[in-house]
């Protein structure tokens, strides 16, 4: 089964406005795209659009949370984290603000809207921020416990959610069990671990079965949270496995790969090979095209994978 | 209209309070005099006279809030804090030194701030937040007053927040334009030409009151309008000296981050009454 992040995230909004009676979202002239309009509908009282003006929507989001409740800005996440970093810096995460960046159109995957629409970066900044914690959804069937979770979780948390409509991985969104800081085992195996984020734990979880097909015996690891990042489960896989693939829909610096590069250098230094893009800007296409061109694909993986088991040795 | 012991009682917090400022920035020995000098008499009677707050209880919850969207001014708002009783006045002489509260720009952590500033532009957005959330959780009587530099008006999210605050109606914020028409590189309309700013301003649908910023009559009075106005927010453009009440940083127009000698900080004491 096929859906699709947003929409997903519109049910999720629906349901946490239930939950917490104190949560606010901002948003920046950006609600129906991010279905934050299922929240506004349902509580208006809650709910404020303030115009293309992302600087000042992080303000306002910083000011309301004054007053005890999370808060939540949505916006496409090249706007809702790039555009007015510092202020997300200065203002939410020096004084640990119980502010929520729920960011949608993360990676190329976005698609035809081109290169000024395709955040590549955007978790390689929120890393690099002290207080912030970074959460990428694998799938939309984990978006609702995504969500609840970051909620939950106080101070400042970005939750990166991709655009195109993907596989579902988590049939039952009840049933989900999302804790940050852990990452999620997909499936066991013994020669190379693979560590898929967002859209790229499919993608992974695919590379696997084609490459069971060669007699190779894959772990996918959905990594979830990149920071705080699950060190256990990743030094486990690096012991047990012998080699790393990282995959992400994201730049080759300071995201996933970078994370993971950092746990091995220290804790269980193993052959790693990463699948990102490599230090390039992508274009306008359509997202299967253009990830194929880029790069972020199951074939690539398996191409990495047999490259890091090489490396073994 | 102030009453003459009130006008002389506030007359004399302003002079603590910039007499505070000139000892903690000779200390620290950085920090920024000029633009915390201009502030005083608006701090002194917002402090002393109109605002709704509790130095015990830093945190109650319908307090009125300040943010210093200015931030580098921030001795002119630890000076009055402290005046004001929010912590001990021994804080002020480890202004920006390693492991103490005061920081060179303002922080959560110090009582009575609640919101981080330092990074121009930022603090009128917040404020708007504050009073948006005021409003959403029915805290009628809370006001907020922000105040901003007019260098400050240079950065396009002041104006992001200006429309924000007249979409939304904010007639609980009130904010402070501390207009001494000097920025870090010299005269403001040489740096970057601001005039007219009320009829801007106004154009963006506040209401605008001009008074002169050290005279506390106009001071309080502005207040008092601000309160009385529905619907929309108050800017309030307070025409200002920077460095009023020394005559060294009158001699150097638009003194900006240069701290102050011995010689010159006696003077300024003995100039203040001290």
């Amino acid at each position: 089964m096929r859906w699709n992040y947003r929409d997903a995230l519109g049910e999720a909004f629906a349901v946490i406005g239930e939950e917490f009676k104190d949560l606010a979202v901002v948003t920046a002239d950006v609600s129906k795209s991010t279905r934050s309009i299922k929240f506004k509908e349902r509580y208006p009282e809650r709910f404020f659009s303030v115009g293309i003006a992302e600087a000042n929507a992080v303000g306002i989001s910083a000011g309301i949370s004054t007053f005890g409740g999370p808060v939540i800005f949505t916006a496409y996440s090249v706007f809702a984290t790039e555009k007015p970093f510092e202020q997300i810096r200065n203002m939410l995460c020096y004084p640990k603000l119980n502010v929520k960046i729920v960011a949608t159109h993360g990676g190329i995957n976005v698609g035809e809207d081109g290169v000024t629409h395709q955040a590549i970066e955007d978790v390689a900044i929120m890393r690099a921020i002290p207080n912030m914690k970074v959460v990428v959804v694998a799938d939309p069937g984990e978006v609702l416990a995504a969500l609840r979770a970051v909620v939950k979780m106080p101070g400042p948390v970005f939750l990166r959610l991709a655009r195109a409509e993907t596989e579902v991985l988590h049939e039952d969104a009840n049933l989900v069990n999302f804790e940050i800081g852990k990452a999620e085992v997909m499936r066991e195996g013994t020669d190379v671990t693979l560590i898929g984020m967002g859209m790229m734990v499919w993608e992974s979880i695919k590379a696997a079965k084609l490459l069971e097909k060669e007699g190779i015996s894959a772990r996918v690891i959905n990594i979830r949270t990149v920071k705080p990042i699950d060190v256990e489960e990743i030094v486990k896989a690096a012991n047990e496995t012998g080699c790393i693939v990282t995959a992400e829909d994201h730049n080759c610096y300071g995201g996933l790969g970078s994370a993971v590069a950092e746990v091995l250098a220290k804790h269980a230094p193993v052959p790693m090979e990463q699948v990102a893009l490599m230090d390039t800007f992508a274009e306008s296409g359509e997202c299967d095209l253009l990830l194929e061109k880029y790069g972020l694909t199951d074939k690539k993986i398996v191409e990495r994978a047999l490259l890091a088991i090489q490396r073994k040795k | 209209m102030l009453s003459i012991e009130r006008k002389e009682y506030l007359e004399k917090k302003a002079r603590v309070i910039r007499k505070d400022i000139i000892e903690m920035i000779y200390n620290a020995q950085s920090g920024h005099p000029g633009g915390s000098y201009s502030l005083a008499d608006v701090m002194a009677v917002l402090y002393f006279h109109d605002l709704n707050v509790d130095p015990k209880n830093p945190k109650g919850l319908n307090r009125d809030r300040v943010v210093l969207s200015k931030g580098h001014a921030a001795p002119v708002w630890y000076a009055t804090l402290a005046e004001a009783g929010f912590f001990p006045k021994e804080e002020l002489s480890h202004l920006r030194q390693i492991n103490s509260l005061l920081q060179g720009h303002p922080c959560i952590n110090i009582p009575g701030v609640d919101i981080t500033t330092g990074s121009l532009g930022l603090g009128l957005s917040a404020s708007c937040g504050i009073a948006i959330g005021a409003k959403m959780t029915g805290r009628d009587n809370v006001r907020v007053y922000a105040i901003i530099g007019d260098g400050e008006q240079g950065e396009g999210q002041i104006w992001e927040a200006a429309m924000a605050a007249a979409h939304f109606k904010l007639d609980n914020l009130t904010a402070i334009l501390d207009r001494n028409w000097y920025q870090n590189d010299g005269p403001t309309e040489t740096s970057l030409k601001l005039e007219p700013l009320h009829d801007k301003w106004e154009s963006f649908g506040w209401n605008v009151i001009d008074i002169d910023g050290h005279n506390l009559n106009q001071i309080d009075s502005a207040f008092c309008m601000a309160r009385e106005t529905k619907n929309k927010p108050t800017m309030i453009i307070a025409n200002t000296v920077k460095g009023k009440g020394t005559s060294y940083m009158l001699d150097q127009p638009g003194l900006h981050y240069t701290p102050p000698t011995k010689e010159q900080m006696e003077l300024t004491l003995k100039e203040l009454g001290f």
